[in-house]
């Protein structure tokens, strides 16, 4: 060494000094990132938690043959704006269900109108003075409160934002991404393992393999030009259904799950398939008993990751006409249907602060079902770790 | 100088079971016979013109220098190249009369009959007992208690059972190494295969354990027909019965293991023996 030691030591600690440099900047971009994430849920939550609430008030309900004429007429003069019209519509079909109700009259908490609620929360209201007065008054006698918001959870879209659910989207979603999960896992993971287990190395596969790195880097969008072509234009399958959206974001998400499987597979130690084969086994046999089990984990991985990606997917799905206005929870695979994200997409081109908030609102559940999901899967690929 | 009697290597001490009574090998029959075989990796020839005898019941080593091409023999045994893509073979090796280097021969079948343990120990992520069921079922419909009884005995072959009696259920990867590679060897006899093939089996084994699979391999030679691929020559002296030497893909000298350690016919033998290179 002919440095002296002065030298050497002035170089160590200009070394040091930058391994701490390094160290402090990638914590800052942890710190930042973290942020932005704590500010978005943070803002989620401050606007979407009121929509889990709706003002409702009690009222005296009149159950005449009038009402069933005439809705608003069940209700008195006073507090009638304030009710929620779309409580009102439901009163004649609810006489018909009931008969008994006929002639009576009694005091029922009802929905409010979203004025109502917007007032209560405390934001801006297109209420009059007087409708105020009276709702305070009512707030006063215990009669106007906010309680938890069933509605949003059972129904569907509705243009009353009082009425509004994000149950058909969710029904919607979890329909498409079966339809999804059953096309592009099976087909992606067969794939994956004769490119990399079977298949000869020749330059039909190596074609093969680029074109498939390619799709995955395809703007989504064209699947649903792709979908819409094939699907509803050529094979004809009913327009807006989960199927159909299903089969769109299967295309999409194939050639991410085609990716992962291969890497997991090609992380399998060959010294395993050596092993295998040297006991006798013939290439399934590996395959099915040692390849497969070892990269499940992987494959859950990947396929969870496109999966997450398909649910949040909303371009595609416009095409195939996913994006729509969904009053009704289906449970076919063939009506028409919404998903989450198109619903918030829906909500959030509403410029009305009830509509703001079930836009949050509808985030939240997104994020809420996303998470389970992730989590249903995470636990999924843990217990298959620990298969011996 | 050292004399004959004393071997040309000095560096290692005399086997005891050299001045043992032995079977002449010469008269043991070839259990496996390797007739003018080319072996290619693309355009690189790896053996060249190979023919020799496995002779039946017995241990036969392969030693050479690495890249010799003794464990690309060992493999064409089994015919595990087929599952790589630009490896080719010509000539044919005669498993009791019957050319296995051939297309037509099932590979599954022939790896059940010719087995194979692997440098580096690599039980099945599975537990003990599955390890050796599993290559078992693949051939074999046991009821539990026979498969029992065969997981047994095969342990109880490889110097495993006592060992791993209380474990049979546990995981297969965390055993010791030694033990794993007892395991697999376990694995290997289970299926109860004609020939044994081990690919350096040690070299990733500490002595102790290194001494018990040695002890095996002379217990198992009395059923199978073993051939060994081992950079250690003291093994090679130690364990088997004729030694094959092998260099830049040719074989040199092929003969009694007493008689290659003490009077090799070729100098590139008696030089890699005594350490000249390798």
């Amino acid at each position: 060494m002919s440095q002296s030691f002065d030298a050497i030591t002035a170089q160590l600690k200009r070394r040091h000094r930058r391994s701490a440099n390094l160290k402090r900047m990638s914590m800052g971009a942890l710190i930042l990132a973290a942020t932005f994430l704590v500010v978005f849920i943070g803002d989620m939550l401050a606007k979407g938690l009121p929509a889990f609430q709706q003002a409702q008030i009690q009222v005296e309900v009149t159950y005449s043959e009038q009402a069933r004429e005439i809705p608003p007429a069940a209700v008195g003069d006073d507090v009638r704006s304030l009710v929620s019209r779309g409580y009102l519509r439901l009163i004649p079909s609810r006489m018909e269900d009931d008969p008994d109700l006929l002639g009576t009259q009694r005091m029922e908490w009802v929905i409010a109108d979203s004025a109502v609620d917007q007032y209560l929360k405390g934001h801006d209201s297109k209420l009059s003075a007087k409708q105020r007065r009276i709702v305070d008054r009512l707030a006063e006698q215990g009669r106007a409160e906010l309680r938890f918001n069933t509605t949003f959870f059972t129904t569907g879209d509705s243009r009353m934002p009082e009425m509004a659910g994000i149950a058909a989207a969710a029904m919607g979603t979890v329909m498409t991404l079966i339809v999804t999960m059953a096309v592009c896992f099976p087909i992606g993971v067969m794939t994956a393992v004769y490119l990399e287990e079977f298949a000869p190395d020749n330059h039909l596969t190596q074609i093969i393999e680029i074109n498939i790195n390619n799709l995955a880097a395809v703007p989504s969008i064209l699947f649903g030009l792709l979908g819409l072509a094939i699907y509803i234009n050529f094979f004809g399958v009913p327009r807006s259904s989960p199927l159909v959206g299903g089969l769109t974001l299967a295309l999409m998400t194939l050639p991410v799950i085609i990716i992962a499987t291969r890497t997991a597979l090609r992380s399998v130690p060959d010294g395993i398939r050596q092993a295998a084969f040297g006991v006798g086994c013939s290439r399934w046999q590996v395959v099915r008993d040692h390849v497969l089990p070892l990269s499940l984990p992987g494959i859950l991985t990947g396929s969870i990751i496109g999966m997450a990606q398909a649910m949040g997917e909303t371009a595609p799905l416009i095409i195939v006409g996913m994006v729509a206005f969904i009053p009704d929870v289906s449970a076919s695979f063939a009506n028409a249907a919404t998903v989450m994200p198109a619903q918030v997409f829906t909500w959030a081109g509403d410029p009305s602060p009830a509509f703001v908030e079930k836009t949050a609102g509808g985030i939240l559940v997104l994020l809420a079902v996303l998470i389970t999901l992730n989590a249903t899967a995470v636990l999924l690929r843990k217990k298959f770790e620990r298969r011996w | 100088m050292t004399t004959a009697s004393e071997g040309l290597v000095p560096r290692f001490s005399r086997p005891e079971a050299w001045d043992q009574a032995r079977p002449a090998v010469a008269d043991a029959e070839a259990k496996l016979r390797v007739e003018d075989l080319n072996f290619y990796y693309g355009s690189f020839q790896a053996l060249k013109s190979i023919s020799m005898d496995v002779p039946a019941n017995q241990v036969t080593a392969f030693i050479g220098p690495s890249g010799c091409g003794k464990s690309t023999l060992l493999r064409c045994f089994n015919r595990i190249h087929d599952l790589y893509p630009g490896m080719r073979s010509e000539g044919a090796i005669q498993l009791d009369g019957q050319n296995i280097n051939d297309a037509r021969v099932d590979t599954n079948l022939l790896r059940a009959r010719i087995g194979m343990v692997f440098q580096k120990p690599t039980p099945f992520p599975m537990t003990v007992h599955d390890n050796i069921a599993f290559g078992v079922r693949l051939y074999e419909r046991l009821n539990e208690r026979d498969m029992e009884n065969r997981v047994q005995w095969a342990l109880e072959k490889a110097a495993l059972w006592d060992e791993v009696k209380d474990k049979l259920h546990q995981n297969g990867q965390a055993l010791s190494g030694g033990q794993q590679q007892r395991l697999c060897i376990a694995r290997t006899i289970a299926v109860k295969p004609e020939v044994i093939l081990l690919d350096e089996p040690t070299s990733a084994l500490d002595p102790i354990s290194t001494g018990y699979i040695e002890d095996l391999i002379n217990e198992l030679k009395a059923d199978y027909t073993i051939v060994i691929v081992t950079h250690n020559m003291q093994q090679a002296a130690r364990v088997s019965d004729v030694t094959a030497f092998m260099y830049l893909g040719e074989l040199i000298e092929c003969d009694e293991t007493p008689k290659i350690f003490t009077q090799p016919g070729d100098s590139r033998t008696e030089d890699y023996i005594t350490g000249r290179y390798g």
